[in-house]
């Protein structure tokens, strides 16, 4: 097959591959999207399979179907809960398949290099494109190659420890070895040292020193960072992932791997910024992790929570014109999203406006929250981002707030020392009346106290998000 | 104690201080009732509705003087009544301290301690006494009930077989008690109602109750806090600026209510004679001010006049007792708030606590001694409202100035980074080799349109944009798919196991995005 073939296929799965992104711009285009996506990368494994270069083709068909199966096992069995272990767990494998991919590039390049000329022009496939490259070029593509490992294998153990965290295997808490950022700059340091070695022709100990180097810097970075901040991370890996495609890309000469790294890079990186500005924090301070830089003491609260039960709730709803319900990851948590998209049937059907307000970094993955709510049946235009729904709090009857905690914490605006300061929140305590399931007193991950719990209007509604609702339910009029 | 309500002597007074609801509660508290026979009579509460309720029914006033320790009355004393005063005796009335100091004087010397229901402080504790406001809010209903009753026409529009209707117009001078209860008894008949207040913070309380705030543009406006929340006498030259927006709404004005007061003055001359000559013929004035001589010039206290131009004038001054009912019911249970603050201990016990700032404050006579005027109550009625920093108006040119520096920083910004952005790929360009910018070239322009496109991208969709660019990722087969082919053994191995790895990637990640896409649904 002609090698314009297989260029004019990748052109066209790039396009769709835009279109693709492009329309998830509303729940509605999304569902095409995702075809033009599906449509995209068949155009392209196709085309890469019969055009030049490819061999031994009918294992890698074998290899992809094996994958898929699996592939499709997981994504049928999953819950929506675990979405966000799913999505790290599978960043790991784009992260580790760079990293072979990269290692092959250098096999391929140093078997070449050893070889007669004669036997260089009998190459086939990506042998001769290696095999035709100028000194200059076998140069830049060790920094290439060098480049996608070094981002693969961080996004790998990155992408591992950001699995057991979400999945709980690991604890959730900022964790670092002795000497802190210290090592991870090291790591670095060191990677940039062999960089240098490697290009002025040091061996595979220089390639594989390095990707046990980057493999540290994955896993510590992770580790240090903690579990509010989760979104942020996903994200973050999501975009390294890309990147890694892009250097690879580089390195093979495909433009297709380098459009499609940069896309999804860049994506990366846009939703990781939302996110850090839905946080009021930099970049930066989420990667070097860890709250804990107040700068002096938080503010004193006063008064004291105020439990309530199932039919004091009941009573306030039944009264109540206008609801907000204000989701978090302790609804996940509990699986209590069912149960919630009860409740807003049952209010709904009784002739009261419910609708939700979700925060953008609410739950352990952007736009967690929406899935969640979205699973439940619970209609996607009654669910809206902070922005749209912050001002009509005053005028609102009840807030209830479903184990969320950070996120609606009036500290944020109130005290200039609190490690949240100046981060968007939802302002439900404005509310006339705020409702707070919760399941015990302390304080959550970031271990910052909340004063809305403490407020007059405010009253605590403990046990499990899930139970608690349930008991609610048959109370309601 | 006994608490006894004479029968009011004042000419056409039908409203009476205790009611037989009030005087049940009053003896909850421990005291006993008494009432003049015939007391209620006028306000529909006949002798046996009292005798049923409890209470002792005594047949002259003069028994009921004597019998009772404390006396409750609607009007201040007049005729024989200061007389009948003994010491000791306490008399709880309306009595206008600062217009009736011979009054006082009077009582003051038979040794009786007086509340006047007019003096009571208007803080938050006291409002369930304040009986200027349950008066005047009957008052301002009652005006527009007047009004409509010689009006000669709806107060709603209506689009009719027999041709249509305008709905009245009606201008509520002043947005006290009286003029917010006017206002919400004429929207609530249709008409479209405008109000003026000298107070602007009351615009807000106006617009609440339907009608259209007449904004004055004036530079001085009043502070209602510093003075208790009532009207203060406005400048010479406020007053011109006010009788001008009169003068230019008093034509098309159907109905105009005047409410205004000021504590201890007589009432403000704001609608002019020349403002009644402006108006149609069959307009209605309604001067609730009638009996402090009066809003408009041509009012005549207690009488309905009929200008030249035939515009009816009303200058009643007993609306609370033309509806002697239900300003009883109001009244009696101002009184009896009043009395249970009095009696601590329930117990029948009368405690007279000067210490107490709402009591301190309505006394005007107290054991031999005028007591009047009070000092200033410890809680101040309204919070003073905070001064505003005057935000800055800008001029049409510091505006365009402020734009044009805005589009200057813009540009400077974006220009900068280009420049940026061109040095160093034209730096790299010399370096690099024209196979490696190529690429370099399609990177670049993918980055870009992967920001162009992700900012469009809706919140509530993060989840799954997420899962489709992870399946996208995946692409990294190809490298793999390239790789399979060529080489040793080592190098087929790894690439299968990518292949592999990819593959469970590709699959899973679009099939979750189908899977969460299609559980988002409208209502």
């Amino acid at each position: 097959m002609e090698y314009g073939f297989t260029t004019a296929a990748y052109v066209v799965a790039a396009v769709l591959f835009i279109l693709s992104l492009g329309g998830l711009s509303g729940q509605e285009s999304a569902k095409r999207a995702v075809w033009y996506g599906i449509v995209g990368m068949a155009l392209a494994v196709a085309a890469t399979l019969i055009g030049p270069g490819a061999g031994l083709w009918p294992l890698s068909i074998v290899l992809i179907a094996g994958g898929g199966i699996i592939g499709y096992y997981i994504a049928m069995r999953v819950q929506m809960t675990e979405m966000p272990q799913l999505v790290a767990a599978m960043h790991s494998l784009v992260g580790l398949a760079a990293v072979f991919v990269g290692y092959n590039a250098y096999i391929t390049a140093a078997h070449i290099a050893g070889m007669p000329q004669e036997t260089r022009d009998a190459l086939t496939g990506f042998a001769a494109i290696v095999a035709h490259k100028t000194p200059t070029e076998l140069s830049i593509l060790r920094v290439e190659l060098f480049l996608g490992v070094f981002i693969g294998a961080v996004t790998f153990t990155g992408s591992v420890i950001a699995f057991g965290k979400l999945a709980g295997k690991v604890t959730s808490k900022a964790q670092k070895l002795p000497g802190g950022h210290m090592l991870n700059a090291g790591a670095a340091a060191l990677s940039v040292i062999l960089l240098i070695l490697f290009m002025n022709g040091a061996g595979a100990w220089a390639l594989i020193l390095m990707t046990l180097a980057a493999l540290f810097i994955g896993y510590h970075l992770i580790m240090g960072i903690g579990g509010a901040d989760m979104p942020v991370v996903v994200s973050m890996l999501n975009s390294y992932s890309g990147w890694a495609a892009a250097a690879i890309g580089f390195s093979l000469g495909n433009d297709l791997l380098i459009v499609t790294g940069a896309l999804v890079g860049s994506s990366g990186a846009i939703l990781s910024y939302i996110m850090c500005k839905a946080m009021n924090r930099s970049f930066v301070s989420v990667i070097l992790g860890g709250f804990g830089n107040t700068t002096g003491p938080a503010m004193a609260i006063e008064g004291e929570m105020i439990a309530i039960d199932a039919d004091g709730v009941a009573a306030a709803l039944n009264e109540a014109d206008s609801i907000i319900i204000v989701p978090g990851y302790g609804m996940a948590v509990a699986q209590a999203q069912q149960s919630v998209a009860e409740l807003t049937r049952k209010l709904r059907a009784a002739g009261k406006e419910v609708r939700f307000g979700i925060h953008p970094v609410a739950g352990r993955l952007p736009g967690h929250m929406n899935v969640l709510l979205a699973e439940a049946k619970v209609p996607y235009d009654i669910v809206l981002e902070m922005d749209e729904i912050n001002e009509d709090f005053p005028s609102t009857d009840v807030a209830i707030v479903i184990g969320s905690n950070d996120i609606v914490n009036p500290a944020a605006q109130d005290d200039p020392n609190s490690p949240i300061a100046g981060m968007p929140v939802l302002e439900v305590w404005k509310a006339k009346q705020v409702f707070v399931s919760k399941r015990g007193q302390g304080t959550g991950y970031s271990g910052i106290e909340n004063p809305l719990f403490f407020k007059d209007n405010t009253r605590m509604f403990y046990g499990d998000a899930k139970k608690s609702i349930d008991e609610l339910l048959p109370k309601i009029a | 104690m006994k608490i006894g309500a004479p029968k009011e002597i004042h000419e056409g007074e039908a409203r009476v201080a205790m009611t037989p609801a009030s005087a049940r509660e009053l003896q909850k508290l421990g005291h006993t009732c008494l009432v003049e026979s015939g007391a209620g009579l006028a306000a529909g509460f006949a002798d046996a509705l009292y005798a049923e309720a409890g209470v002792e029914v005594v047949k002259t006033a003069a028994a009921l003087w004597k019998a009772a320790d404390v006396v409750v009355k609607v009007r201040p004393p007049e005729g024989p009544e200061p007389k009948r005063l003994r010491k000791d005796q306490l008399l709880i009335s309306f009595f206008y301290p600062a217009q009736n100091k011979d009054l006082l004087e009077q009582v003051k010397d038979t040794g009786a301690n007086v509340i006047a229901m007019d003096m009571v402080p208007r803080i938050s504790r006291a409002q369930k006494m304040d009986a200027l406001s349950s008066m005047a809010n009957i008052a301002g209903y009652r005006a527009v009930i007047e009004a409509g009753n010689n009006f000669g026409r709806f107060f709603t529009g209506q689009v009719t077989a027999a041709g249509k209707v305008p709905p009245a117009k009606v201008l509520v001078v002043g947005a006290g008690v009286a003029g917010l209860a006017a206002i919400g008894t004429a929207t609530s008949l249709g008409a479209v109602v405008y109000a003026f207040d000298v107070r602007p913070e009351v615009a807000e309380q106006i617009e609440s109750m339907g009608a259209n705030f007449v904004f004055l543009e004036f530079e001085e406006a009043q502070d209602g806090a510093a003075t208790g929340g009532y009207a203060a006498p406005s400048s010479p030259e406020f007053r011109e600026k006010q009788l001008a927006k009169f003068r230019e709404l008093a034509p098309d004005m159907d109905i105009v209510i005047t409410t205004a007061l000021i504590p201890g003055r007589d009432a403000p001359k704001l609608w002019l004679k020349d403002m009644v000559e402006a108006m149609k013929p069959g307009s209605v004035v309604v001067d609730l001010a009638a009996e402090r001589g009066g809003n408009c010039d041509l009012t005549a206290p207690d009488q309905k006049i009929v200008s030249d131009n035939g515009v009816t004038v009303i200058g009643y001054t007993d609306y609370p007792s033309r509806m002697a009912a239900q300003a009883s019911t109001l009244y009696g249970n101002n009184i009896r708030h009043m009395i249970s603050d009095l009696t601590p201990g329930k117990d029948g016990a009368i405690v007279h606590n000067m210490e107490d700032d709402v009591i301190r404050g309505a006394t005007v006579a107290f054991e031999g001694a005028v007591t009047f005027p009070p000092p200033p109550p410890k809680v101040q009625a309204i919070a003073a409202a905070p001064k505003k920093p005057a935000a800055k108006e800008l001029t049409p040119a510091e505006k365009r100035a402020q734009e044009v520096a805005l589009f200057r920083k813009q540009t400077r910004n974006q220009v900068g980074l280009l420049t940026v952005g061109g040095v160093l790929l034209l730096a790299l360009g010399l370096v690099a080799p024209a196979a490696f910018m190529q690429h370099f070239i399609v990177f670049v322009l993918s980055v870009f349109i992967g920001f162009q496109v992700i900012w469009n991208v809706s919140h509530s969709l993060h989840t799954p944009l997420m899962a489709v660019t992870n399946a996208i990722s995946s692409i990294i087969i190809l490298g793999a798919l390239l790789q399979i082919g060529s080489g040793s053994f080592l190098v087929i191995l790894l690439a299968a196991l990518s292949i592999f790895m990819a593959g469970i990637n590709i699959f899973g990640g679009f099939l979750v995005t189908r899977r969460m896409l299609a559980m988002f649904q409208k209502s």
